[in-house]
């Protein structure tokens, strides 16, 4: 784990293989909750909290469920785990540190089994990284949502001001808004290959 | 069959585990719930219309349970019965809520005030009036275009023949109206009490504001000179009642030679 693969890690998940605009994963929270860049930025940080509690918890148990050659229960046992695991931290914040459960509270619940929590924490089996590194990956990731959602968040205001026909008016919009801040980071590969590659 | 069975009882095994860890800790961990909050929200009537100043229904009952206000009588949709209601949960002595309701001070309908341009903007009092305060000729008046319509949460103001006109009866006194008229002509006044209201906001000078609209007070103080009890004043050309003092004898309301002091009783 030296100070180079770091770097390439994390910035991969931001930016090239981005998960929200590159591996459409979380789409639900992205496009729900980029109304505003307040509530975008409550959604983001929980997000990277979760992301990187539910990897911490999981890695020991893929490990285990490999050692007997279970390994094709990862999905279920991560599904029941992450989602017993979020909703034991939203208690445990209620009850120990109320500040961080008024500012977390409402978007604990959202992403109990949001699926960009899910595909970071089997996309790091798949890639077969070590415990350090799946952790790395998933707070690249986490961040990654974060920079998508704040970029969505400034698009979706300045969609509120614009003159749209009528018939784009809504969602439609903010879905054709998506698709292009989704291929302005097709823009980004190769960057990071050409960085440390 | 242990190839099936293990994986079947392992997940179903974590799943029970799981489930009782979180039920668990949810006994163990739980955080006492305010039950005098709890019970005065449900007293409250739910409107969250933020008339008591707090955010909704539910923190105002957490500021009375919590002893950040000690006002009992703040909830004017709710009146006097939800105040000794509340005063009963919290144990102290019933207050009552003076019944009030919002009124719209502006005679300045089509007839009396006339429009000065063609206004095809957003249709939004607050818009209008940042582009030369409005159609109207009056800049004091109603525009009549419905921001406070918009704010009712309980459909009792209407625009009639250019002027907003608010129902006493369906007002539930929440002040949301008052907030949104960017002219600031929305006052409270309290029900079955008969009193002299100035229906009128025009500050201009009496020939001015006479051009502007034939219902506008002209600042003649005839009407301070005819009150006995010195309830009226007159201050920018514009008459003032003080509702402490007006006892609605009404004869200010007499001698106003533009009939913009009226005589009313709000029934509710």
């Amino acid at each position: 784990m030296n100070t180079a693969q770091v770097f390439s890690i994390i910035l991969t998940a931001i930016l090239t293989e981005n998960f929200v605009l590159c591996k459409f994963l979380g789409i639900c929270p992205f496009l729900g909750v980029s109304k505003k860049v307040d509530t975008a930025l409550g959604m983001s940080v929980a997000v990277i909290f979760v992301m990187l509690i539910s990897t911490a918890v999981t890695y020991p148990i893929n490990s285990l469920l490999n050692q007997y050659d279970l390994g094709y229960l990862q999905t279920i046992v991560c599904i029941l785990v992450i989602a017993a695991l979020v909703q034991l931290v939203e208690i445990v914040l209620k009850k120990y540190i109320k500040s961080l459960y008024n500012a977390l509270g409402i978007y604990l619940p959202l992403i109990t089994t949001n699926c960009a929590v899910l595909g970071v924490v089997l996309l790091n089996f798949d890639n077969s990284y070590s415990f350090g590194l799946s952790m790395v990956n998933s707070l690249g990731a986490g961040i990654g949502f974060l920079v998508a959602m704040l970029i969505f968040a400034g698009v979706r205001s300045r969609l509120e001001t614009a003159d749209i026909p009528e018939g784009l008016k809504g969602l439609p919009a903010t879905l054709i808004a998506a698709s292009l801040t989704s291929v302005s980071f097709l823009g980004f590969s190769g960057v990071v290959d050409g960085i440390f590659g | 069959m242990t190839e099936i069975l293990f994986p079947i009882l392992l997940v179903a095994g974590i799943g029970l585990v799981l489930g009782l860890g979180l039920a668990i800790a949810s006994k163990v961990m739980a955080v006492p719930v305010d039950e005098k909050a709890e019970a005065i929200t449900a007293v409250l009537p739910g409107a969250n219309c933020g008339a008591c100043g707090f955010s909704g229904c539910a923190g105002y009952a957490a500021a009375l349970s919590s002893g950040k206000t000690d006002q009992t009588n703040l909830c004017a949709p709710g009146g006097t019965s939800a105040a000794t209601e509340i005063a009963e949960i919290l144990g102290t002595a019933p207050a009552s809520v003076l019944p009030t309701t919002a009124v719209v001070m502006c005679m300045g309908n089509s007839a009396n005030s006339h429009d000065k341009m063609t206004y095809k903007g957003v249709s939004s009092c607050r818009m209008a009036t940042q582009l030369f305060g409005g159609a109207k000729e009056c800049t004091y008046g109603c525009l009549g275009l419905g921001d406070c319509v918009d704010a009712c949460e309980f459909d009792a103001i209407h625009i009639c023949d250019g002027v907003a006109r608010i129902s006493t009866i369906a007002c539930h006194s929440c002040k949301a109206c008052v907030k949104a008229c960017p002219k600031g002509l929305i006052t409270m006044l309290p029900l079955n009490v008969t009193q002299a209201a100035v229906l009128c906001n025009n500050k201009e000078k009496g020939a001015a504001a006479r051009k502007h609209c034939k219902a506008a007070c002209i600042g003649c103080m005839k009407c301070v000179k005819a009150c006995e009890h010195d309830a009226v004043k007159v201050e920018n050309f514009l008459a003032s009642v003080d509702p402490k003092k007006c006892i609605g004898c009404g004869k200010c309301h007499e001698v106003c030679p533009v009939g913009c002091i009226d005589l009313i009783t709000p029934k509710g």
